[in-house]
């Protein structure tokens, strides 16, 4: 199976951590909200490894 | 629709660029993609008092708090007290973010620049030797064309991407930060607060920042190469044995780039400022002054291009000299020294902040300091050598 990236929407702070460190540009930070783009996304996690708040999570 | 210039981020960095851009005689358009200009926060809101007097008249409305120095905390509790000039670029006035900006937006509206909020930039293209903005408005897709794009978005941005300058930060090159506002609890209002340790908060630090009548910003930034958890842990446990009693009013995340000076944040028809440039500075990761100074330069290289009518990456080159020669030095540097900092163990650090303690800070220099500990530490220091004598 695929993995990716899903946000828990509860616990993001709409920051842009994840945004800054994903050379996919898989994430975006539209308005304040966090959108993970799932065809850019390949599940590598580095954005999971940034997020101040641990909102992120690599799923497969 | 047409402008001389679009700014896209209503920041300190943004708004002293589009204030300055319209001072020049341009016409400028500044784009904020939040609803509210300053909200949410995303900082610690610490600045030196000269920094930002150099770009406006410090006003009761927008400074929560005013600080004489800093007081920092080796592992082992030792304790050093800095004056404000030694602290660095952070400290001096703490600043309430949330009317900041929309301060320094308005003079940039009062200037003559137009202002859109609630619209994100959503991609951009050249066209006839100028760009073409797509921006989104509540839904809405409209283009809008211009002679330059300034691109003060932030530490996500994605206007120096779209113009082929890569701004991708690695795990090293980033701290991960959470901030309480706390309201009921015991600290020296008369200073900022720096906490250092791999335990409390591995390749970064804790802070606490005054914001008058028993509040203050309380907050923790780790590298995420090094933390082995996040930071709203680190801050979680810091709080509950040192503030456990305060309440939590604000919750703030947010993230610095601290990869210090990047080669370019020119392309053609394009400039990053503050953040979007990694601007930041890599070891107080402060970044509301040079983000001012970048704005500014970057607004001031505009009016000349415009002027000569050529936007090339070529003519732009100016606004690198321009930052660069003002702090861009000062970011490399610090980069490297921040680089030996974060691999220190506790130890180490103790060892520094003893000799720290040992020296009269207020009769002597920060170079004078350097090199005492150079002295006394060697090897420790000896390849930083170069870069602080």
């Amino acid at each position: 199976m695929a993995k990716k990236v899903v946000v828990n929407r509860y616990r993001c702070a709409y920051c842009g951590a994840c945004v800054a460190v994903c050379k996919f540009n898989a994430n975006e930070l539209v308005e304040t909200f966090l959108v993970i783009d799932e065809e850019k996304c390949n599940g590598c996690g580095i954005c999971v490894k940034v997020c101040p708040m641990n909102a992120l999570e690599v799923v497969s | 629709m047409r402008y001389d210039v679009v700014v896209i981020g209503a920041g300190p960095g943004g708004s002293v660029a589009a204030k300055t851009c319209a001072e020049k005689g341009l016409s400028v358009l500044l784009v904020e993609k939040r609803q509210e200009i300053g909200a949410p926060v995303r900082c610690a809101e610490g600045i030196g008092k000269k920094d930002l007097e150099r770009f406006v008249e410090p006003k009761k409305k927008f400074i929560a708090a005013e600080v004489v120095g800093a007081k920092i905390y080796a592992p082992d509790g030792t304790e050093i007290t800095l004056t404000e000039e030694m602290a660095g670029n952070e400290v001096g006035y703490v600043l309430e973010r949330k009317v900041f900006d929309r301060y320094l937006a308005k003079l940039a509206a009062n200037a003559g620049a137009d202002v859109m909020v609630k619209t994100s930039a959503v991609g951009m293209e050249k066209k006839d030797g100028g760009v073409k903005v797509k921006l989104r408005r509540m839904g809405e897709e409209f283009e809008v064309e211009c002679s330059i794009v300034i691109g003060a978005d932030g530490v996500e941005s994605r206007v120096g991407k779209w113009a082929g300058i890569d701004t991708t930060l690695k795990l090293d090159e980033i701290e991960s930060c959470v901030q309480y506002l706390m309201t009921g609890i015991d600290f020296d209002p008369e200073y900022c607060h720096f906490w250092f340790g791999n335990k409390i908060a591995p390749g970064g630090y804790v802070w606490l920042f005054p914001k008058g009548n028993s509040s203050a910003n309380v907050g923790v930034g780790v590298m995420p190469s090094l933390a082995k958890k996040p930071p709203k842990d680190f801050l979680d446990e810091f709080v509950e044995r040192n503030y456990g009693k305060g309440r939590i009013v604000e919750v703030v995340a947010g993230a610095v780039p601290v990869k210090g000076e990047i080669e370019t944040a020119v392309a053609d028809n394009v400039m990053l400022v503050g953040d979007a440039a990694r601007h930041a500075d890599p070891i107080t990761g402060g970044g509301i002054a040079n983000a001012m100074k970048a704005g500014y330069y970057a607004g001031v290289t505009a009016a000349e291009a415009i002027e000569k009518g050529d936007c090339s990456a070529k003519t732009l080159r100016k606004y690198d000299e321009r930052w660069k020669n003002d702090f861009g030095k000062d970011l490399a540097k610090k980069r490297k020294i921040q680089q030996k900092l974060v691999k220190m163990d506790d130890e180490t650090l103790n060892k520094i902040m003893h000799t720290l303690a040992e020296c009269r800070l207020e009769e002597i220099s920060v170079r004078a300091i350097l090199k005492a500990l150079i002295k006394k530490h060697p090897k420790l220091l000896w390849d930083l050598k170069d870069f602080i004598i």
